[in-house]
């Protein structure tokens, strides 16, 4: 499979992992073990920052995986701004996952905020991958504003509904420079391959794992589709056949 | 800049590539709702051949969704025969002796005049060579300012500026750029183009950055069918087409297929491209990009450009002249190169609409500049 490079480092695993809603945090950690993942997101508010012995951040933290904090709680640009120099301080990394989402019972991001903070925090040096509606136009804007990486939502956060958003995540796959990573949403691993087969660069999933009945063979589950799913984008699939033996009324001309 | 991007493809690697292209390429290509670069060989490849009536019928269907039973019209207005370069294939060639022209303004205005006595025309394409010393950026300032008045849609088609000079005329007007990289097969471009600031490849190729980065609202694209294997020129130019959409994503943009025409400089195509051929690479242009405008000139005989009108092309010229002066000053100067079709602009549109297509002569306004 290709590499994907995000803010200059490499990732093998397309699959990235979120940490909210497991039952245990030994679960979680076994979750993401079993994942195979290297790109992890933990909500700040979640971490105990001056207690460097949290239970959550010890459980999350291991070799080969990249953590990415994630502003989740903030409600517009400036708090996103001074959550992500927290993050950077307390977590020793450039790497943030930007959510903005003043609406509390969707989640669902504010274009505005975002595109805002992308464009202050990338001038900060932060490498932002801001998540987002699968608007086209508003990930090119991101792209102008030094983003390094879109993550647009297939559904509503944490509804597991799938890739809703398809006719809009196409076009974005096709404009972007940057890695669109399908981020929210996607409930089954049948949902992350069709999202790689249709050219994402990668998928992150969370409660489609944290919920599941086993979330160790889930994640294990995801993992497999991932790849599956990238493997078929880059074999190229095969002719689906509707084509009729044409007579020429069109070409005969040329004849 | 795109000429680093081109680095990436091998000119032969992708010759071989398009020959080796199968039935199940092709099938897979008509297949797909969004291709690729891969894709679009399949659909040039002589595999593809075929499939000719299928790819017609997709790229009619095609553009019909996206652009209507319509068809554009503009017409080129050549204001400078005047050339540094030594194009071995121009008529405008700097080494061929015949009395060279440059416009001035009132007979730019005057050349306006007759074009709207001939049809109710509003895009225009102002043509040149490429001398800057006598028609640079301020000479083009001033056409385009002597041409706004009657136009409602100016683009050029003269030499590569940099993106300040670009920028600087869209405030006098400039809509859309087109510019022919002529071939993308770097090793041979300068055996065409031996001298003279058009012996440049990169500073050509990049120009369409520049073009992007200025914000020019269109920017139309041409290799010059003739020169180097036409499959793989327009393969690169595809791939050229992909890489500005990403990076100029508020630019809208134009395919040219040009056919080498005979000249005064007397050179011969290296290739020839048939009737059949060029349909070929019109359907798969479409059936590649919905988007893209493709365009055919007065190159193209009436009967083929009839013919094409329903099929996937979406722009015409008509009742061009491609000398300057041609429609009042100077009837009888020397032409850039041989048209193959005639016929006056209102006869055009008739026929158009015979065939069932709107002739669109305005579709832009100035309170957009």
């Amino acid at each position: 499979m290709d590499k994907l490079i995000i803010g200059g480092r490499e990732f093998t695993s397309r699959l990235f992992v979120g940490t909210g809603k497991f039952r245990s945090n030994e679960l979680m950690s076994a979750a993401i073990e079993a994942s195979g993942t290297e790109m992890v997101t933990v909500a700040m508010k979640r971490i105990d920052m001056d207690n460097k012995d949290d239970d959550m951040l010890r459980h999350v933290v291991r070799e080969g995986v990249q953590l990415l904090p994630n502003t989740s709680g903030v409600r517009n640009a400036d708090e996103a701004v001074l959550a992500a120099q927290l993050a950077r301080e307390a977590f020793g990394t450039n790497f943030i996952k930007l959510e903005i989402h003043p609406d509390p019972k969707y989640l669902l991001p504010d274009p505005v905020e975002t595109l805002a903070a992308t464009e202050r925090l990338a001038k900060m040096g932060f490498i932002v991958l801001p998540y987002i509606q699968a608007d086209p136009v508003l990930c090119k804007r991101l792209e102008e504003a030094g983003a390094a990486a879109v993550m647009p939502l297939a559904a509503p956060i944490g509804s597991n509904k799938g890739l809703v958003t398809s006719e809009l995540l196409k076009i974005i796959i096709e404009q972007s420079c940057l890695p669109v990573v399908v981020d929210a949403g996607l409930g089954v691993p049948s949902h992350a391959a069709a999202a790689m087969e249709m050219g994402a660069d990668a998928v992150l999933v969370n409660t489609a794992i944290a919920v599941a009945g086993d979330p160790v063979r889930m994640a294990r589950a995801f993992a497999a589709a991932t790849i599956a799913g990238r493997e078929a984008y880059e074999a190229g699939p095969g002719a689906v056949c509707d084509c009729a033996s044409a007579s020429s009324p069109l070409t005969s001309f040329l004849s | 800049m795109f000429s680093e991007e081109l680095k990436k493809y091998s000119w032969d690697g992708t010759t071989a590539e398009i020959m080796a292209m199968t039935a199940a390429d092709v099938e897979r290509a008509l297949s797909k709702e969004r291709l690729d670069d891969r894709d679009f060989m399949a659909l040039i490849s002589p595999a593809a051949e075929p499939y000719l009536e299928q790819m017609a019928q997709r790229s009619r269907a095609i553009t019909e969704r996206r652009f209507g039973k319509t068809i554009s019209i503009f017409i080129p207005l050549y204001i400078t025969n005047s050339c540094t370069n030594s194009c071995v294939y121009c008529g405008f060639n700097r080494h061929n002796k015949f009395p060279r022209i440059v416009l001035t303004p009132e007979q730019i205005e005057a050349e306006c005049k007759a074009i709207k006595e001939m049809g109710p025309f509003e895009n225009l394409l102002i043509v040149t060579g490429e001398n800057p010393a006598v028609a640079g950026t301020d000479y083009l300032e001033k056409a385009l300012q002597v041409c706004r008045p009657y136009f409602s849609n100016l683009t050029i088609e003269v030499m590569p500026l940099s993106a300040e000079d670009y920028e600087r005329l869209t405030h006098s007007g400039l809509n859309g750029v087109v510019c022919f990289q002529e071939t993308y097969n770097r090793d041979r471009y300068k055996v065409y183009h031996p001298a003279g600031m058009k012996s440049k490849f990169e500073w050509r190729c990049d120009g369409f950055d520049r073009m992007g980065q200025a914000g020019v609202h269109k920017i139309g694209m041409g290799v010059l069918i003739g020169l180097e294997d036409w499959r793989t020129d327009v393969t690169m130019m595809a791939r050229h087409l992909t890489y500005l959409r990403k990076h100029y994503w508020k630019t809208r943009y134009s395919v040219n297929f040009p056919r080498m025409r005979p000249s005064e400089a007397g050179f011969q195509p290296n290739v020839v491209m048939s009737d059949r051929e060029l349909a070929q690479l019109t359907f798969a242009f479409r059936i590649f990009d919905p988007d893209v405008d493709i365009s055919y000139s007065t190159r193209e005989n009436h009967q083929f450009r009839n013919n094409m009108a329903t099929l996937g092309v979406t722009t015409m010229s008509a009742g061009s002249k491609t000398d300057p002066g041609g429609y009042a000053c100077y009837p009888d100067s020397l032409e850039q190169f041989a048209i193959s079709d005639p016929t006056g602009p209102l006869a055009v549109a008739a026929d158009l609409r015979a065939l069932g297509r709107e002739p669109v002569w305005k579709d832009w306004d100035r309170i957009f500049d």
